[in-house]
């Protein structure tokens, strides 16, 4: 649908009139709305710190492509966490790194964390621990289900991690 | 779930004592960081199942740690509405942990790790809150103990982090150190010669924010602020530690300065004030909350400014816990109502005055 008065670009804002109990349909264009003084940014953002915030990030969003994309380990989309102003889980920012990162400059004015960190925090760490938990799972069924040999060999695996 | 406060160590409110630095007007200093496990996902979008996991392996941990070993562990959402309402009115849980944000109902395996001065929140925003409390003006005697309580739970427990942003967190506002450093402090001298204005507008230039007694949304009363740091990226904890006590030091000063001219202009107002608000807490049958605090205020100033003796910091901090709606409640044992309460209230805070106030006459 073209819009009304510049009968050029596509008509984006919908206004039902009514003139001297007449019902009449206008459609627009952003920019024709606009030069009627019609607000067509509606604001959705919540109210609470980060609102401002928020909105600038939806603003950005709105004209980035992907703006319903979806984090793929907790399914929290964008539009989620500027909803709520909560991420889904730390695989979010891996998820929405381009806009967080200009998110945490805004909020911090800085995106490089110069605090603690924690040996166990190192993904090297975490992965070892996580391949740990693994075998010794598998130990334990293999001791369960008698299967000694394979039992002994997880053993030694284990060993050597730790 | 009973709540057995005695079993709590030292009801989780050893900064009651009032010994710390300039402890007659920072009544407290605290610490607290946002921490999350890699592998599940935040509270607020974990399933019950995920949560309790979470759950088991924080209490599992922390039972073999120094620094939380000798830690109670209240599983919150067990808890009586009423019982949750004392844990929050002593700090040692959040609103949203207790669940006074979503019609009273607590989330689903919340849980609070609590000793004398420390503890953690397990399933609020994020998986953990690590808390330190401290009696007075101690924000870096804090922070260290936080450290040693979160190098030690982030040695057994894989954090969630990132090589740039630093710990992972729920709210983008925590991200990084998961920081936020505060003092509970009392400003009447600022209040009364209005410089409180101008004070509160310049801690925002310097990256600090402040809010009320019970944090963010509570309202201030009785004086009572909490002045923390705003950001958490990009800067050391000790940095941001640093920069709080300096402005703090300089609040404390400027507060002094008020307290001086207030007694050097104004004493006999002062002392005036002092003995009405003394008069209606030693008598008053029915004391609504609010007029408590305020009252509580005045005779804070007082025995700030020395116009008496005998009225310790200690027995002004107890008085600010232990009157409110749900200790009193809880000691009498059921549900009071507000009108209720606003008689039980009048009748402890004669009673512990009458016990524990030496005011000359």
């Amino acid at each position: 649908m073209v819009c009304d008065t510049c009968r050029e670009r596509d008509a984006v804002v919908h206004l039902t009139q009514i003139v001297e109990a007449v019902v009449s349909q206008v459609h627009l264009c952003e920019q024709c709305a606009a030069a009627r003084g019609i607000e067509t940014t509606v604001s959705t953002a919540p109210k609470h710190p980060l609102g401002d915030f928020l909105q600038a990030v939806q603003q950005q969003a709105a004209q980035m492509p992907g703006d319903a994309a979806r984090c793929s380990y907790c399914g929290t989309s964008l539009r989620d966490f500027r909803a709520s102003g909560r991420l889904g889980c730390a695989q979010c920012y891996g998820a929405f790194e381009q806009s967080l990162r200009e998110l945490l400059r805004r909020v911090h004015g800085s995106t490089r964390h110069e605090g603690w960190r924690h040996e166990a925090n190192d993904p090297d760490v975490v992965a070892r621990e996580a391949t740990l938990e693994a075998l010794r799972t598998r130990l334990s069924r293999a001791i369960e289900g008698e299967a000694f040999e394979e039992a002994a060999a997880l053993r030694d695996q284990i060993r050597g991690l730790e | 779930m009973t709540l057995d406060l005695s079993l709590l160590p030292d009801g989780g409110l050893q900064w009651l004592i009032g010994n710390g630095e300039h402890a007659g007007i920072v009544l407290s200093s605290r610490i607290r960081l946002a921490r999350n496990l890699a592998g599940f996902a935040f509270p607020t979008r974990a399933r019950e199942g995920e949560r309790l996991r979470v759950l088991h392996q924080v209490k599992a941990t922390a039972a073999r740690l120094p620094s939380l070993r000798n830690a109670a562990f209240v599983r919150v959402d067990e808890c009586s509405r009423l019982e949750r309402q004392v844990l929050h009115e002593r700090h040692l849980v959040s609103r949203e942990l207790v669940g006074l944000d979503r019609n009273n109902e607590a989330p689903a395996a919340a849980g609070v790790l609590v000793t004398g001065d420390a503890g953690v929140m397990v399933n609020e925003e994020d998986h953990l809150r690590v808390q330190v409390f401290r009696s007075g003006f101690d924000v870096l005697g804090a922070l260290r103990q936080a450290e040693v309580m979160d190098m030690e739970l982030g040695a057994a427990l894989p954090y969630a982090a990132h090589s740039e942003f630093g710990f992972l967190t729920a709210c983008p506002t925590n991200t990084g150190t998961g920081l936020r450093a505060s003092v509970l402090i009392h400003l009447p001298g600022l209040v009364l010669t209005q410089e409180i204005g101008k004070v509160l507008q310049g801690l925002q230039h310097m990256g600090l924010t402040y809010r009320g007694l019970y944090g963010e949304g509570s309202d201030v009363l009785g004086n009572l602020f909490q002045i923390s740091n705003q950001t958490t990226l990009g800067r050391s904890e000790e940095d941001l530690a640093d920069q709080l006590v300096r402005v703090v030091r300089r609040v404390i000063e400027r507060e002094e300065e008020a307290r001086g001219v207030l007694s050097r202009d104004a004493g006999y107002i002062i002392e005036d004030k002092l003995w009405r608000a003394y008069g209606i807490l030693r008598h008053a049958r029915n004391l609504p909350a609010e007029e408590a605090m305020n009252l509580l205020s005045g005779l804070r100033l007082a025995a700030g400014m020395n116009l008496v003796s005998g009225l310790s910091v200690y027995t002004l901090n107890k008085l600010l816990i232990f009157s409110q709606s749900a200790h009193l409640s809880h000691t009498a044992g059921r549900m009071l109502t507000d009108g209720e309460a606003n008689l039980a209230r009048a009748r402890y805070v004669r009673q512990i005055l009458a016990h524990e106030a030496r005011l000359p006459d």
